[in-house]
């Protein structure tokens, strides 16, 4: 079995995150650049269903800058077994479209029985690439788990839903994606580390998929971006034994209760 | 009743298993009905489909689809996306309006790539200008302000829960039935589903207008109830940060943040919680902030517009006390 990792290269979100006022795009220059969380989680899955004896190569994908490679090296030493770079500088706006599509195409491209995703990315945060990654695959999703199985024969877990959780299933191939629920991310030892370097990279560009991304289709844009002037905290007070009183009278006096 | 032929919005009401609308329904038909004329489409078990249109009327949809079918207990997703694919057809939808969450995100996707549509997610806000819809996005937890836009066609866009408080008048709405008997959408079976065990009779945490949210500081999940006595007091819904999440105290669904939820209250109050970025993420809109905390230093004071350095087991108490005298002698 072949897994696919969508993992994605993100600015820290314990530092500043910024967007650049101009081209409205993350300020690459503003923070560091880390793997994001949840599809670190992602990489974990796969990577402990392939040491538990299940038959599964392990291969990393991402779209993303020249810089990405060194998350990818780094990623590699959790133990996938190597790992593919979408980078083209015509993807450099990218939206939810040409993401989906470029994503579903490389997939087709390198081949795959499951592909695992993070649910939300911490910067685009709008979980919606993996279900059209899906569709554009032709192939069942399975989202947001707080719980996954892998197995030969397919792929079960759990999620959220209106008023409770459902068991989902579905039969291979399939596209997944696990939420911070999941297993926290290995830290991966020296050996990891050393073995990492020597693993395969590959790099394709939009040619090598042939992905068009000035296609005349419906494109989601920016259209404009600004800053919003910091919060500033108010009125800090000490307790001295009367302090609940104090706040029931702010409430009171702001008309909040 | 509204011309129906103005700029239709269609939005997808998602239905609870009691029967009922999900709480973001009021908001997605106030944001629809802010740019056009909201159409609801409701897909749910044949026994609640029908009264889900009606309740969609009460909030507005002048024009209700409803599919009621067995399929959406079966197929994740593969229902709805067929329902919104069919409504648009029939009325030719400028925009596609869905909730910003696990199912409605989900829906989305498949959808736009469906109907080759573009998606904004995560939408805080819908205006007009002469070139048609502009989607406003609150980023890194609202440090910046977006706007964006679909280049033609039909736009798909999630909207955040509690994020417009605008609201279409009542109507009585003009019910469709959608036949919907299979699906052609590849899609994960539902082979259970689970109902939460305590229903809360709490205020949904999206959207209430008061959130007490308790972090790490209380110490226990014993300790965690003094937020839901305080929650209790004020009528509030129950948040947690992930530190209080993730030592057990509350269950994931109350988590608030940049991977939990966002809300945008009246009032917010944080007990002790430090207030790092990634929770601040998703309560910085409130209006007004209030926080408790033993650490002078800790950064929720930053932001917090009644900040007290105390600790929360000696303000709440009296806090509540005070409420409570104060309620009585009114
Ligand atoms: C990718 C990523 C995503 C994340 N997403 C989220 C998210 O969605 N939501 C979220 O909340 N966090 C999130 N976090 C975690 C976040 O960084 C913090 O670790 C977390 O918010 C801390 O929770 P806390 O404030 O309850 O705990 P702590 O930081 O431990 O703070 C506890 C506070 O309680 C105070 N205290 C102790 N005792 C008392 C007392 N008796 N009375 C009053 N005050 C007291 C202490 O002074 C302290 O400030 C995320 C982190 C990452 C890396
Ligand atoms: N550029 C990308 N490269 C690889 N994976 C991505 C990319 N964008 C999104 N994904 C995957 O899709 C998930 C959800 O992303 P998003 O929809 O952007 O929030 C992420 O956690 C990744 O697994």
């Amino acid at each position: 079995m072949r897994i696919l990792v969508l993992v994605k290269e993100v600015p820290d979100s314990y530092g500043e995150r910024r967007l650049n006022l101009t081209t409205g795009r993350a300020d690459r220059e503003a923070s560091e650049k880390v793997l994001d969380e949840i599809t670190g989680r992602a990489v974990e899955a796969a990577v402990s269903f392939a040491e538990s004896g299940g038959e599964a190569e392990v291969q990393l994908l991402t779209m993303g800058p020249a810089s990405a490679e060194a998350m990818l090296r780094k990623t590699l030493a959790m133990g996938a077994d190597g790992a593919y770079h979408v980078v083209d500088d015509r993807l450099a706006a990218a939206d939810m479209t040409l993401t989906s599509e470029v994503l579903a195409a490389a997939a087709r491209h390198i081949g795959f029985d499951l592909l695992i995703a993070g649910d939300a990315s911490s910067d685009g945060a709008a979980g919606i690439v993996p279900a059209m990654v899906a569709e554009r695959l032709g192939v069942p999703h399975l989202t947001s788990l707080d719980e996954l199985q892998i197995a030969e024969s397919g792929v079960t877990g759990r999620r959220a839903t209106y008023g409770g959780t459902f068991a989902l299933s579905a039969p291979l191939p399939a596209v997944v994606s696990v939420t911070e629920r999941m297993p926290d991310p290995r830290f991966p030892g020296f050996k990891g580390i050393m073995s990492a370097k020597k693993k395969p990279l590959e790099t394709l560009t939009l040619d090598d998929l042939g992905v068009d991304p000035q296609a005349d289709v419906p494109r989601s844009i920016m259209l404009s971006v600004s800053e919003t002037p910091p919060r500033t905290g108010g009125e800090k007070i000490t307790d001295e034994g009367d302090a609940g009183r104090q706040l029931a009278d702010y409430l009171a006096q702001e008309r909040l209760v | 009743m509204a011309e129906l032929s103005e700029n239709p919005v269609v939005a997808l009401l998602p239905v609870l298993p009691n029967g009922e609308l999900v709480g973001s329904a009021a908001g997605l038909l106030g944001a629809a009905a802010r740019v056009g004329t909201p159409v609801g489409v409701v897909v749910a078990p044949e026994e609640t489909a029908g009264s889900a249109a009606e309740a969609a009327g009460e909030l507005g949809a002048a024009r209700v689809f409803a599919a009621g079918t067995p399929l959406v207990q079966q197929q994740l997703s593969a229902p709805a996306v067929e329902a919104l694919a069919a409504a648009v057809d029939s009325v030719g939808a400028e925009a596609v309006l869905l909730p910003h969450d696990v199912d409605g995100r989900d829906i989305a996707g498949r959808l736009s790539v469906r109907l080759g549509a573009a998606v904004a997610a995560d939408a805080v806000d819908l205006s007009r200008d002469e070139e048609g819809l502009v989607v406003h996005h609150s980023v890194y937890g609202s440090a910046f302000l977006t706007e964006s836009a679909a280049t033609h066609g039909t736009l798909i866009i999630t909207v955040r829960d509690g994020a417009i408080d605008h609201r279409a008048a009542p109507v009585s709405a003009q019910v469709e039935t959608l036949p919907l008997e299979s699906s052609s959408v590849p899609a994960a079976q539902i082979t259970e589903f689970a109902g939460l065990v305590e229903e809360s009779t709490r205020p949904d945490l999206r959207a209430a207008k008061i959130v007490v949210s308790g972090g790490r500081g209380l110490g226990s999940k014993e300790g965690f109830g003094l937020a839901e006595q305080l929650a209790d007091a004020l009528g509030a819904a129950l948040g947690a940060s992930r530190a209080a999440v993730d030592a057990g105290y509350a269950p994931y669904s109350y988590q608030v943040g940049q991977t939990g939820v966002s809300v945008s209250p009246d009032l917010y109050i944080a007990l002790g919680i430090s207030g790092a970025v990634q929770h601040q993420a998703g309560m910085q809109t409130a209006k007004t902030i209030v926080a408790v905390n033993k650490d002078p230093e800790a950064p929720i004071f930053d932001i917090a517009d009644f900040g007290i350095v105390g600790d929360a087991f000696d303000v709440v108490p009296q806090l509540i006390e005070t409420l409570k005298e104060r309620s009585a002698g009114a």
